[in-house]
């Protein structure tokens, strides 16, 4: 019988495979950076081990680091601990580091592809739940835990049991107002928050051939919100395109030699998934979320539901809570809401095509009056490529704050945050509780609803915004 | 890592599904460097509120938490494990755990059970009629115990001896550095490298 693609991936990673033992799995390549590493490192120093692969470890600053004053001491003392303990544990095992100001540096999940670390057919672990994001490449990809992190920076090795694997089969012409975002949203309000456990998701189907790598990455970076470890699409001409020529792309008769292995990582004709599931990607639109989970969401046409419609009592009363924390009531139409803060960025959305995509939005528009906009790209990278192209111009002429890269508002660890009962449109992947500062609201949209939704105030979509540009743009 | 072999104590009947990691450790508490110290942290948002049943005296140094589907979804954080240790937790029970956060707590020794939610609603039931009612998780016989309530539940193999006994995993994969050092050895070239020689 024929494998998935996470099957022959899984299989060519075996070290070591017994009976009634997890299959203990050799890592290409792993990612570190500063909030999940340093009681890893303890662990390495007080057993007397040292990393055993340095050429496969790199690390980089991203959770904790300002947007904004970057030359300057970071004013949080907790903050500048957590950055000082990496650099001292990367000097002292001789990792490679990129700290705050390298240009190189920027969020984890941004650096690796963009260095062409991440390659078809590779597993890449890093103590952090959006690694799923390089499984846009074909690669395994997952998050893990700090005692597994341990693990790996002493052996390269993780001991784990196979999942099962599922097939998201996305069919036909995605309408052109969606987005990777709105086609991920959709799959996660269909298949639930724990729909995914337990899987390796692979997005596979004619939508999904299309899309760039970066709209890839936006989709697999969300599988970890399905409850997947893992999402995956298989390599194709668009991936290999991609990596031609980067920093750590293979060159010359190694280049060859991986486009010829690369091509063979497609799940087969004769292969069985565990489970399936079918999206009619023409049938989709634009789709944000209402709620405290990734799971509760909807097209932006529709209304907040009503808790009382689902038959589910656990749903019923998920939803229930949600409304209230959300401040939101049954029945409002989502277009109708308004928000105070709009962020562009994060692993999910932060990537050179998603800036571009808000800013053709924004060109010649304004920010609403009394809305925040923040823009922040994924890395150091994409921000010299944005300013390179002019974008910065268009974000900061729309009234939009133009910031360093790193993980800002994603997550309240730096001092990019909401203020309690402020509400937000943002391109990053929780909307959980507190997740963007305690008592923040946070609605989950793409780069374009974002953008349209700075302009009018409320959820929109670009389609929603009258002409009146001022002619000036890129 | 220490042993888990079977633990009585009394439970907090959680009902909420999809409690996130950002629920039960929110992010600022993450910049610490350190495993401990983590405690005040646990369900911090939850905690403000006097109603909350962590915050009930009768569930004082409870230890076993019951909690609803879709347990520790959201960040790899072990954060979240640490917290619940720190406070004072051996064993967490829910009909679903997510991945992540199931992999972290079995490799600290917070053992986490799934039970069908049948079983859960009647621990929920039986704990909060009476919050001195004590539930045994026992690791050895597979069983979680409680006043009418007899439940089996399964863990692999390989994940209950580690733990029975304590083992840390990074000790038993060096004990197969040879296969280790076979496989490197057989990688192909055009693999990618961060450091380039
Ligand atoms: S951008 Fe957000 S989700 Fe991505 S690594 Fe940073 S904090 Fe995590």
């Amino acid at each position: 019988m024929g494998r998935t693609l996470a099957e022959k991936v899984w299989d060519d990673h075996v070290v070591r495979r017994a009976d009634g033992e997890p299959d203990l799995l050799f890592i290409d390549l792993h990612l570190l950076h500063e909030v999940t590493s340093p009681q890893a490192f303890d662990g390495l120093r007080q057993a007397g081990r040292p990393v055993r692969r340095l050429d496969l470890t790199i690390a980089t600053e991203d959770h904790n680091t300002p947007t904004l004053d970057i030359d300057k001491p970071i004013a949080d003392p907790v903050s500048r601990a957590q950055l000082e303990t990496l650099r001292k544990n990367c000097a002292e095992f001789g990792v490679r580091l990129h700290p705050l100001g390298d240009v190189e540096q920027g969020v984890v999940h941004v650096v690796g592809p963009q260095l062409g670390l991440t390659q078809p057919g590779t597993t890449v672990v890093c103590g952090d739940s959006h690694t799923s994001t390089h499984g846009a490449f074909g690669a395994l990809a997952f998050g893990i835990g700090t005692s597994q992190v341990e693990h790996v920076l002493a052996t390269q090795t993780l001991p784990l049991a196979r999942p099962r694997t599922m097939a998201i089969t996305v069919e036909g012409e995605l309408p052109e107002s969606v987005t990777a975002k709105d086609l991920i949203l959709a799959i996660i309000a269909r298949i639930g928050t724990g729909g995914g456990q337990g899987y390796i998701l692979e997005y596979r189907g004619s939508a999904i051939d299309k899309l760039s790598m970066e709209a890839r990455m936006t989709i697999c970076n969300m599988s970890i919100e399905a409850g997947a470890r893992a999402g995956m699409i298989a390599p194709d001409e668009t991936t290999f395109a991609y990596l031609r020529g980067r920093d750590h792309a293979p060159e010359g008769k190694d280049w060859d030699a991986a486009v010829e292995y690369w091509k063979t990582l497609r799940t087969d004709d004769d292969a069985v998934f565990d489970a399936e599931v079918v999206i009619d990607g023409a049938s989709l639109a634009p789709f944000v979320t209402w709620g405290t989970n990734p799971g509760q969401g909807a097209p932006l046409s529709a209304n907040v539901p009503d808790p009382a419609s689902y038959e589910d009592a656990s749903e019923r009363h998920a939803a229930e809570k949600a409304l209230e924390y959300m401040g939101l009531t049954a029945g409002q139409p989502l277009r109708e809401i308004s928000v105070d803060t709009v962020f562009v960025g994060s692993c999910t959305n932060g990537r050179i095509e998603d800036l571009r995509n808000a800013a053709s939005v924004l060109d010649g528009r304004k920010v609403a009056d009394g809305v925040r906009m923040l823009v922040v790209p994924g890395s150091v990278r994409v921000a010299l490529q944005a300013v390179e192209e002019g974008l910065d111009k268009v974000f900061t002429a729309a009234g939009a704050e133009w910031r360093h890269a790193g993980c800002s508002m994603c997550l309240g660890m730096n001092p990019d945050q909401l203020a309690p009962g402020e509400r937000s449109a943002s391109t990053s992947n929780r909307n959980f509780e507190g997740r963007q500062g305690k008592g923040g609201r946070t609605h989950l949209v793409s780069p374009q609803v974002a953008a349209a939704t700075a302009v009018l105030g409320h959820l929109a979509s670009p389609a929603d915004l009258s002409d009146a540009r001022t002619p000036a743009g890129v | 890592m220490e042993a888990f072999t079977a633990h009585t104590g009394r439970a907090v009947p959680l009902r909420r599904s999809n409690v996130d990691t950002d629920q039960i450790i929110p992010a600022h508490w993450l910049k610490k460097v350190t495993r401990d110290g983590f405690e005040d942290g646990l369900f911090e948002a939850w905690r403000k509120d006097e109603n909350f049943v962590l915050n009930r005296p009768e569930r004082k140094g409870a230890s076993v938490l019951v909690a609803g589907p879709d347990f520790g979804t959201g960040s790899s954080r072990e954060h979240a494990v640490w917290a619940l240790q720190n406070y004072g937790f051996k064993a967490v029970i829910s009909s679903r755990f997510a991945d992540i956060f199931r992999g972290n707590s079995l490799k600290n020794g917070l053992l986490t059970v799934v039970l069908d939610q049948k079983v859960v609603d009647s621990l929920w039931g039986l704990t909060e009629a009476d919050p001195t009612a004590e539930v045994t998780v026992d690791l050895e016989k597979r069983q979680v115990l409680a006043e009418g309530i007899t439940a089996d539940f399964e863990l692999d193999e390989n994940a209950r001896w580690r733990l029975l006994n304590g083992l840390d995993d990074i000790s038993l994969t060096l004990q197969n550095e040879a296969d280790i050092a076979t496989y490197e050895a057989a990688r192909p070239s055009h693999k990618p490298r961060t450091i380039v020689a």
